[in-house]
């Protein structure tokens, strides 16, 4: 519950955004994110808010981490925590603003 | 609204630069280096992070640790250190018919006399939800009163605090705030007596609200190192070298080592949200202590919102009840106050496990205990 995940945000529609986590498309609030975001920007999401936007120079390093764990087992306890931190967000078309 | 294209997070794998073998060695060496340098038989540190210990244990991160360096985790399980009062609270709610919307980890956490599992079994209606917005979408969608039992940190308050502040919240919807404030908790560990923790590893995703500026205060006051780093294995290890690097050199300062996800200020749209919505207050966090302002709690301006304000929650009928024998003999707190280790306790893999948990550390994922059942904890060198 303290690992956030990082997602590309492809549209922006006031304070929700529709990004995409590794190929899957998922809505995140905007609502406490540090800076505008717009699409093509990477966020990190944490219970499906976007916490951060991260600077674009530095998302290669941060994206190591979270694709090693989604490809783990699924019983793999820090794998779980990754794939609940995408359950957060929102289904597309769900997302209430 | 405008599209993009192809996305980086689409494609392949990245080859894992920061999990670089070579990179891991000098860094294992160069933390040997130190804690030679300073010569004594044993140099401890904390962190105070679930993510952290997940991370150390997953990554075996402690067999390429100095023996002479004390690598422990402290309260940083918000589940963990939830009260049983608490959980109590959420429980007599439940019983009494609202729907209970909480994260995953909190449902099967021991209250005084049962868990909102317990509870569920009974009859009572508890939902799991990933996320505040997903309670709310859950008291749109039925008649009953739902509570959303909210935990975490400062990461996950601040969510919360989003959530209170939106204009269209449906009038059967309230919280019950269980929500915990690191800082306050770093202190209570520096003032334990017998502590020897000599300095902080602090959690980058926490700080990534807060900023790293917020520990200047606490690494004046009790004049230990703080410094904040990331995830990765190699973040982790590096974070450990500049921490101990202080250590040596007597220097209490922070140390931002995870800068591609924390600034000094921190995010402060959240902040102001979380501050505008929230109100530390004093209590107990389970096992520890009384942790002055280490809670949060809802404003007066919500009131409304506020299951505390809004119900009658008397919890005195389960507190007749007597802990179990086994309750009596879990050491979590200890273990989370850094005193002791899961491997300390002689429940640990026996009478506890994360089927049958006795306590809270054993329950959640951030848990010591249930990490340390999962990967271990403590490679033997």
């Amino acid at each position: 519950m303290c690992l956030g995940v990082p997602g590309q945000v492809v549209e922006v529609n006031g304070l929700v955004a529709s990004v995409d986590f590794w190929g899957v498309r998922r809505e995140v609030r905007l609502d406490i994110v540090d800076q505008p975001v717009e699409p093509g920007d990477y966020i990190l999401n944490h219970v499906g808010f976007a916490i951060r936007k991260i600077p674009a120079e530095e998302i290669e390093e941060t994206l190591a981490l979270y694709e090693e764990l989604l490809q783990a087992a699924e019983s793999d306890m820090m794998s779980a925590d990754v794939h609940g931190e995408l359950e957060a967000t929102a289904p597309e078309g769900d997302g209430h603003d | 609204m405008t599209s993009v294209g192809t996305s980086k997070i689409s494609g392949q794998a990245k080859e894992l630069k920061f999990r670089d073998p070579a990179q891991a060695r000098a860094l294992s060496a160069r933390l040997a280096g130190l804690c030679d340098e300073i010569g004594r038989e044993s140099v401890q540190v904390m962190h105070v992070c679930g993510s952290h210990e997940q991370a150390i244990a997953r990554y075996g991160l402690r067999a390429v640790l100095p023996k002479t360096l004390d690598l422990i985790m402290g309260p940083g399980c918000p589940v963990c250190v939830t009260d049983m009062p608490e959980v109590d609270e959420a429980v007599v709610l439940a019983v009494d018919g609202a729907l209970i919307a909480t994260y995953g980890d909190m449902v099967r956490v021991p209250g005084t006399a049962k868990s909102l599992a317990d509870a569920a079994s009974e009859g009572a209606r508890v939902e799991v939800v990933y996320s505040a917005s997903q309670a709310v979408e859950l008291a749109r969608s039925c008649e009953a009163e739902v509570v959303f039992f909210a935990t975490g940190f400062e990461t996950t308050a601040v969510a919360t605090a989003a959530i209170v502040l939106q204009d269209d919240l449906p009038p059967n919807f309230s919280i019950l705030s269980a929500h915990k404030y690191v800082p306050p908790a770093m202190e209570i560990v520096a003032r334990i007596p017998e502590t020897r923790v000599e300095g902080f590893l602090a959690a980058g995703h926490a700080a990534t609200i807060t900023g790293w500026g917020l520990f200047e205060d606490f690494v004046d006051r009790y004049g230990l190192p703080v410094v904040v780093a990331g995830f990765e294995p190699l973040d982790i290890l590096a974070g450990l070298v500049r921490l101990v690097e202080l250590i040596r050199d007597g220097q209490a300062k922070v140390e931002n080592m995870y800068p591609r996800c924390v600034t000094r200020e921190g995010n402060t749209v959240a902040q102001d949200q979380m501050w505008r919505v929230f109100r530390t207050a004093s209590g107990m966090w389970r096992g520890i202590a009384d942790i002055p302002n280490g809670n949060l709690r809802l404003r007066e301006e919500f009131a409304h919102l506020d299951a505390r304000a809004r119900f009658d929650i008397d919890t005195r009928r389960l507190r007749a009840h007597v802990p179990s024998k086994l309750t009596e003999r879990c050491i979590c707190g200890t273990i989370m106050s850094g005193l002791a280790l899961p491997t300390d306790c002689e429940l640990f893999g026996k009478e506890c496990d994360p089927e049958n948990p006795v306590g809270a550390c054993m329950v959640s994922s951030e848990g010591t205990c249930k990490i340390w059942h999962q990967y271990g904890g403590h490679p033997e060198l």
